[in-house]
């Protein structure tokens, strides 16, 4: 089969690949650009492992073909530490044990970013929402909403 | 037609572990030649935190910082031998083997110290911290480091211990039956409070308060973690979860996760934990298992609350809107 290039900005860096027509982004980025952060949980698009951000949107990975993000900006979990200082979403998981197992921990934290990106100071329903296309089996959920709230308190704070 | 509410109790003991034939783990721990110390194991970390723990218990026992040991999971071709993660025993059982062969090591790390300080190694006692001092005079020390610089490229000596945890299996009495299947219990008691509406069958969970008894929380912010997500478990346990929902009818059956029912973070219950430690006689630094247990008394609380609610005895899991509405109508017709 023949390849198709694809080319993107991955965590602000130009990336590009020759992939098989057909390659889901969730493999072309674990697989050939070797960022593993996103998760292939079910590879059909619902336990919300896979999350990345598109052009500022929160799109599942494993139901994304790597071809139709030419041109596209895409930020993994593995993008968000600046230098080694951790995202307040991620630091925020750390204080609140909001992370067991680890596996949905990425697609939580994605999905959490997207929120926090567009509602700055959600109410705790407005985060029950944004985390409800994410499965988690650990933690029973609490302690990650628990986590989002606490990032989204140091983000004000430190916008204050 | 209306939406009634129930309270349910429910409280459980839970084995430690298991006794088919005898349940035994071993550990290996050795010192790299800069003393840092290195657990190896066959038991796995399934995400629960066992690595870090068993790091603990050997920093603990040797007398070392926890960040000076690593710990090597799960390799069962080339690791000491181990029944495995399961029915809760990885802390107790793996813990206990670490601790003895820590011991074992420490002891050849005292003497190799006593060598090079000159004195006796029962004279010597760790500060924690990464150094090895005399008892009553801590300006004559050494720091590990050193020691086992010292035993690797000097002395030719082996910082390393085994260590093996058995608990043997138990016979039951001919006469009576009666036998030991577990020397170590965890408990636990459950309060649930629930909302049925007895039109759809529908159960909300209001709140479950739990009291989980599990010796001694070697890592309390772990054994938290622990205990809220073993709650929701149990909810989910009780209300949601089996590969039949639609029996007996298995045209439109689950035919992968994507169908396992499980409650979502708008369905959660308020939740309370509550941690009492007592320390069991021969769990490592008087730790039991909490993993399993934590999960257990929301059920059998669920399924009492719902009796209390609206008078029908569902014991069937899970507890489907179905199966309530089936019992009501049976109630009905008697």
């Amino acid at each position: 089969m023949a390849k198709v290039p694809v080319q993107f900005t991955l965590n602000g860096s130009e990336k590009a690949e020759f992939i098989d027509s057909g390659t889901t982004l969730l493999n072309a980025l674990r697989d050939k650009i070797g960022d593993t952060s996103p998760k292939g949980g079910c590879h059909q698009g619902t336990c919300g492992a896979c999350s990345v951000i598109i052009d500022g949107e929160l799109r599942l990975s494993c139901l994304t073909l790597a071809e139709t993000c030419n041109g596209a900006a895409i930020t993994t979990t593995s993008g968000l530490a600046e230098g080694g200082v951790l995202h307040p979403l991620q630091r925020a998981f750390l204080d609140t044990f909001a992370t067991q197992c680890g596996f949905c921990t990425p697609g939580m934290i994605m999905a959490a970013k997207v929120l926090l990106d567009h509602t700055p100071n959600p109410s705790r329903d407005e985060v029950v929402e944004a985390l409800s296309g994410n499965i988690c089996r650990c933690t029973g959920y609490e302690p990650i909403i628990q986590a989002v709230l606490t990032a989204a308190r140091a983000n004000s704070q430190n916008a204050a | 037609m209306a939406i009634r509410r129930g309270r349910g109790v429910a409280a459980i003991n839970y084995p430690t572990g298991m006794n088919l034939g005898g349940d035994p783990t071993q550990a290996l721990v050795h010192s790299t030649p800069t003393g840092n110390f290195m657990v190896t194991l066959s038991s796995v970390d399934l995400g629960q935190g066992m690595k870090q723990i068993m790091a603990q218990i050997c920093a603990e026992t040797i007398g070392v910082p926890t960040d000076r040991v690593v710990v090597d999971t799960a390799d069962t071709d080339t690791g000491p031998h181990c029944m495995g993660t399961f029915a809760s025993r990885g802390t107790h059982r793996a813990g206990n083997a670490v601790i003895q062969a820590a011991r074992e090591a420490r002891q050849v790390m005292l003497e190799v110290a006593a060598e090079e300080l000159e004195v006796n190694a029962s004279d010597l006692e760790t500060d924690g911290q990464g150094n090895i001092l005399v008892k009553g005079a801590p300006q004559k020390s050494i720091s590990i480091f050193d020691v086992a610089l010292s035993a690797h490229f000097k002395r030719g000596r082996s910082i390393s211990g085994r260590g093996m945890f058995l608990i043997p299996r138990s016979y039951p009495e001919k006469e009576t039956g009666a036998m030991k299947p577990s020397t170590c219990y965890a408990h636990a008691c459950t309060v649930a409070e629930v909302e049925v509406d007895d039109e759809t069958g529908e159960v909300t969970v209001l709140t479950v308060k739990n009291v989980f008894e599990i010796g001694r929380a070697l890592n309390p912010k772990m054994v938290e973690q622990q205990l809220v997500g073993g709650s929701w478990m149990g909810i989910s346990h009780a209300l949601y979860e089996t590969t039949e929902p639609y029996y007996p009818n298995r045209d439109h059956g689950g035919t992968d996760f994507n169908q396992y029912l499980m409650p979502g973070p708008g369905d959660l219950a308020q939740t309370e934990i509550i941690v009492l430690e007592r320390p069991s006689a021969d769990g490592p630094y008087g730790a039991k298992g909490p993993g399993e247990m934590c999960a257990n008394p929301q059920i059998p609380a669920v399924a009492n609350a719902v009796f209390d609610a609206v008078g029908v005895r569902i014991d069937t899991l899970p507890i489907t809107p179905e199966r309530i509405l089936r019992a009501l109508k049976a109630q009905a017709a008697n």
